[in-house]
């Protein structure tokens, strides 16, 4: 029988979330103890599943490790799987982002890391290669550190064409490779940068996260720093799709596994004002690419709520119909197994929750 | 510093292990603290060969052959040390001297987590 595996990774600990209906949670943790858990993932293409995270200790630093055994056990690459190599002069501060290559690249999984840097792996994340080509970027000096760090935090290769993967990072914005990651032109025209003076850049926006259907990798959506945006063609020009959202600062965007054109996001009221606007526990949704929004609330906190959700505490599972999750700042995860209709909680009173992410295991 | 069950030398074999040390100047003795000990095979310490002039950096570079995910925890890929972790040639910890570039003179070195860092 099929179950939905949900990673949660928090400021202190890694919990994991094993449904068979999405209804009644197993909830285990902590694992990996004081750890932090910036980012993780679930390798569904191999006959067994892999979790992967991101575990940054604060004594003793950063580490990806693998579990093939749903988190009973976890191993690490002695060396570290990501090592700076010794003529950049740097050393791996965090891991951001663990993203899966496509179904055919059996494999492969990128990383995205602080600093800004994007990896490869092609052992199922036991060893990671940089690719020097964004690494060397003339733009790679006039990139500033968010208030979280400088940092890849978003990889999304192209499941139909090998050479093409999009990149984006805080700051510098999107960057995209047509070439197998030789060479990266900046592809964010149309995005707004309000902390900067004069005319829109060509780079430097802070670009929250950017979101992709597999099936429809020409249209991207992005979470700004400021504005909420989506790209018919493969971040070429970028429209505004903010209108009808309650606020268009935020962190998170996530597409439905199924639908291309319905995506979610948790709308802040600003820059200067991170809480949800009227103080409300809402997940936006639309389900014609940005068109219009409505508000999702059924099953969610109705009493005054000032939490953000962080750029990586969204994501949907593979089932159908579409399981969406998130996690808060003050430790709570909520889920909905109807697309978004309805929501409950899952867990609470967990460290503030980094990134959550959703599979299905056999 | 004191005995610990998980040791895998006995005191006797410690001294004599100290005693061929001193001699001829080819181990440092480490000291772990218990979080880092999964990565040293259960031990909470470690004999590091090293040569009599050894400064830390040398023993850190001789301990990255034997047990790099130890040796990764204690300084990063740049060779610098990890800034909530403390290493100690006997008494002294190594940012009130020289660094990296400390002596270590056939004493012990501890690492031992900072405060800080949690």
């Amino acid at each position: 029988m099929s179950e939905v595996v949900l990673m949660i990774g928090t400021r202190k600990g890694l919990w994991l979330g094993r449904s068979s209906d999405r209804v009644q949670w197993d909830v285990t943790g902590p694992h990996l103890g004081m750890d932090e858990i910036y980012s993780c993932a679930i390798e569904t293409r191999s006959e067994t599943p892999r979790l992967l995270v991101s575990a940054a200790s604060p004594h003793w630093g950063p580490s990806v490790l693998r579990s093939d055994d749903l988190g009973q056990s976890w191993q690490d690459t002695p060396q570290g799987a990501i090592r700076f190599p010794a003529d950049t002069g740097t050393a791996l501060a965090h891991v951001w982002a663990l993203q899966p290559g496509p179904t055919d690249q059996p494999g492969v999984v990128y990383a995205g890391t602080e600093p800004s840097a994007l990896w490869r792996s092609e052992d199922s994340g036991e060893t990671f290669s940089l690719y020097r080509g964004l690494w060397d970027h003339p733009h790679r000096e006039q990139w500033w550190p968010g208030a979280g760090g400088q940092a890849v935090h978003t990889v999304l290769p192209d499941p139909f064409d090998v050479a093409r993967v999009t990149v984006a990072m805080s700051t510098g914005g999107v960057y995209r490779s047509t070439d197998s990651g030789q060479s990266w032109t900046p592809a964010n025209k149309g995005i707004r940068a309000d902390f900067l003076p004069g005319d829109e850049p060509e780079f430097g926006q802070c670009v929250h996260k950017v979101a992709m259907h597999r099936d429809r990798p020409e249209q991207l959506f992005a979470q700004n720093h400021g504005g909420v945006y989506r790209s018919d063609d493969g971040g070429g020009s970028w429209q505004s799709i903010a209108d009808g959202l309650p606020g268009d600062f935020g962190f998170p965007i996530v597409v439905h596994p199924h639908r291309p054109g319905t995506v979610y996001v948790f709308p802040l009221v600003a820059d200067a004002d991170r809480v949800p606007p009227q103080a409300r526990c809402r997940v936006y949704r639309s389900t014609d690419t940005g068109g219009s929004w409505e508000a999702l609330t059924q099953g969610l906190p109705q009493e005054p709520f000032y939490l953000p959700v962080l750029r990586d505490a969204m994501c949907t599972d593979d089932a159908d119909p579409a399981g969406i999750y998130f996690g808060t700042r003050d430790g709570a995860v909520y889920g909905s197994r109807d697309d978004g209709d309805s929501w409950a909680e899952i867990t609470r009173h967990l460290p503030d929750v980094l990134c959550v992410r959703a599979g299905t295991v056999a | 510093m004191p005995a610990d069950p998980a040791d895998d030398l006995t005191a006797a074999e410690s001294a004599d292990a100290l005693s061929a040390a001193g001699a001829a100047g080819a181990t440092v003795r480490m000291w772990l603290p218990g979080v880092l000990r999964e990565h040293a095979a259960g031990r909470s310490r470690l004999d590091v060969a090293a040569a009599a002039d050894a400064t830390v950096a040398d023993v850190l570079d001789a301990l990255a052959v034997q047990e790099p995910a130890l040796e990764r925890r204690i300084r990063d890929e740049a060779g610098v040390l990890r800034p909530h972790v403390n290493v100690y040639v006997a008494d002294t910890n190594i940012r009130d001297a020289d660094g990296p570039a400390t002596m270590v003179g056939g004493a012990d070195i501890s690492v031992i987590p900072a405060v800080s860092g949690g």
